[in-house]
């Protein structure tokens, strides 16, 4: 009886998901002990041992703090800029129609092609990091904004106007609440894009961030170090990400259809 | 920040004018010098999307044959998907070294989570209707896969197939920008700090011409699979 309701605990689908994090976690610890050259893999339970003296290395939570600045501005200024263009693409319909191709042509072509450029115009420091990252967090912004404010029903804005509302009304009571669901889902798809903009111009080039980190770890054949750094910042993204997740959560949950 | 704007505007180096960067491209185009980086990028991204496809599919249909597996791997996945994977480039150049391998390897994991999560959702939601009229009727597991959950999970893999094709082109070219001993984005890097504009223009022209078309061509693959 007890067995079968043990049993019947442990099937639970998230008690297995962490089964298998867990197995994976072990396999590599394994890995890492007897199979693998130390100087390339370090077990999992070595790194998380070493998590403190990481912190401890010089300049690492300056580099940590000053890339947690670079992903908070980029977000920021995305988030600004994609609304701006966003709604005057998204209200006008003549600005929509003759810009909308060229957005959707920039959207579509890989921007890592252009790094360089960015640290050649924008330095090595932060500037350069941030820049790129809101080159990559912007247009999702504005793609679903767009979307989000033609989609809102005539009827309702039609309706508004012949009751008398005012340009600015019409936008504080009838479009702002019917973007909120695909602001915030923009929101998610801008984080993404910031978070691999801003690590990806980490990683190219870095003077006071983690990027530089990574290549000082990965020269010196420190993996405990480098794998400590990498699941510190993953551990970041996962959270950010989480954040603006529960905030699409929160905020569309009042326009289900 | 003045001071560097007037730098720039003296420099002549920080910019091309259009006109030598289109010369350039000529150039380029006409000595085929871009053959050998090409190749190079191309082999990575065929052999990175070989094996995400590979083990994005088989490991997509065996998790998705059980609706226990699904609610076990694919918020999993999906969690792990959202983590930008960019993150372990340096482990892979740890691994692999500066070569082909590293850049196979990461395009290949990046690819995977995408293809892995769209076959789930392919094979995983056919519609039941569909899947017990076929048996009533006498379907064996053969038939059954070829003419009900192949065809109704065909367009969503493709979609993921588009999508991990993409993301495996990027990362690679990313990761030729970080590091690398050639290809088309060691290509830039290597222009740029020689601080050779315009030809480094008309690279990027390049890239991003080719980046078009192998993403046309792709989209129009899965449009012509959907239709079928």
């Amino acid at each position: 009886m007890t067995l079968a309701r043990l049993w019947r605990a442990l099937r639970r689908p998230w008690v297995a998901r962490i089964g298998v994090i867990i197995l994976l976690l072990c396999l590599w610890e394994v890995a890492a002990r007897w199979w693998v050259d130390p100087m390339f893999l370090s077990a999992p339970s070595r790194v998380f041992a070493s998590l403190p003296a990481l912190f401890e290395t010089r300049g690492v939570p300056a580099a940590l703090r000053v890339t947690f600045w670079e992903l908070a501005v980029a977000f920021v200024l995305s988030v600004a800029i994609g609304l701006a263009i966003g709604l005057a693409l998204g209200l006008q319909p003549f600005a929509r129609k003759s810009f909308m191709p060229i957005i959707l042509l920039l959207y579509g072509t890989p921007q890592v092609t252009i790094l360089p450029l960015f640290i050649l115009y924008f330095g090595i420091g932060p500037a350069s990091k941030i820049a790129f990252g809101v080159s990559h967090g912007f247009f999702p912004i504005i793609m679903t904004i767009v979307a989000g404010v033609q989609n809102i029903k005539p009827i309702l804005l039609t309706s508004a106007r012949a009751m008398g509302a005012s340009r600015w009304q019409i936008l504080r009571y009838v479009v702002f609440p019917h973007m909120i669901p695909s602001f915030f889902a923009g929101m998610r798809l801008a984080m993404t894009g910031v978070l691999l903009g801003v690590l990806l111009a980490e990683l190219y080039v870095s003077t006071a961030g983690i990027g530089h980190f990574t290549t000082l770890f990965t020269q010196n054949f420190d993996p405990t170090r480098l794998l400590g750094l990498i699941s510190v910042l993953a551990a970041m993204a996962i959270v950010l990400n989480e954040i603006v997740r529960r905030g699409e959560l929160h905020f569309s949950r009042w326009h289900t259809e | 920040m003045v001071s560097r704007h007037d730098a720039l505007a003296r420099e002549p180096a920080a910019s091309s004018n259009p006109v030598a960067v289109l010369r350039d491209f000529w150039q380029i185009l006409r000595t085929g010098e871009f053959l050998g980086d090409l190749r190079v990028t191309l082999t990575e991204l065929a052999a990175a999307f070989a094996i995400a496809a590979s083990c994005g599919v088989v490991a997509g249909y065996l998790i998705s044959r059980s609706q226990y597996r699904i609610r076990v791997f694919e918020p999993l996945f999906a969690g792990i998907y959202s983590v930008p994977i960019i993150l372990f480039l340096p482990l892979y150049v740890l691994f692999f070294g500066l070569g082909p391998a590293s850049k196979i390897a990461l395009g290949a994991t990046i690819g995977f989570f995408p293809i892995a999560l769209n076959t789930i959702a392919g094979f995983g939601y056919v519609d039941r209707t569909l899947v017990v009229a076929a048996r009533s009727m006498g379907a064996s597991d053969l038939q059954l896969f070829r003419y009900v959950l192949l065809p109704a999970a065909l367009p969503i893999i493709l979609t993921g197939m588009r999508m991990g094709f993409t993301v495996a082109l990027l990362s690679i070219i990313g990761s030729e920008t970080i590091a690398s001993l050639a290809g088309l984005g060691h290509r830039i890097v290597h222009l740029a700090e020689g601080m050779e504009m315009a030809p480094m223009f008309a690279y990027i022209a390049f890239v991003v011409a080719i980046a078009a078309i192998l993403n046309t061509l792709v989209s129009a693959l899965e449009a012509r699979g959907r239709r079928r």
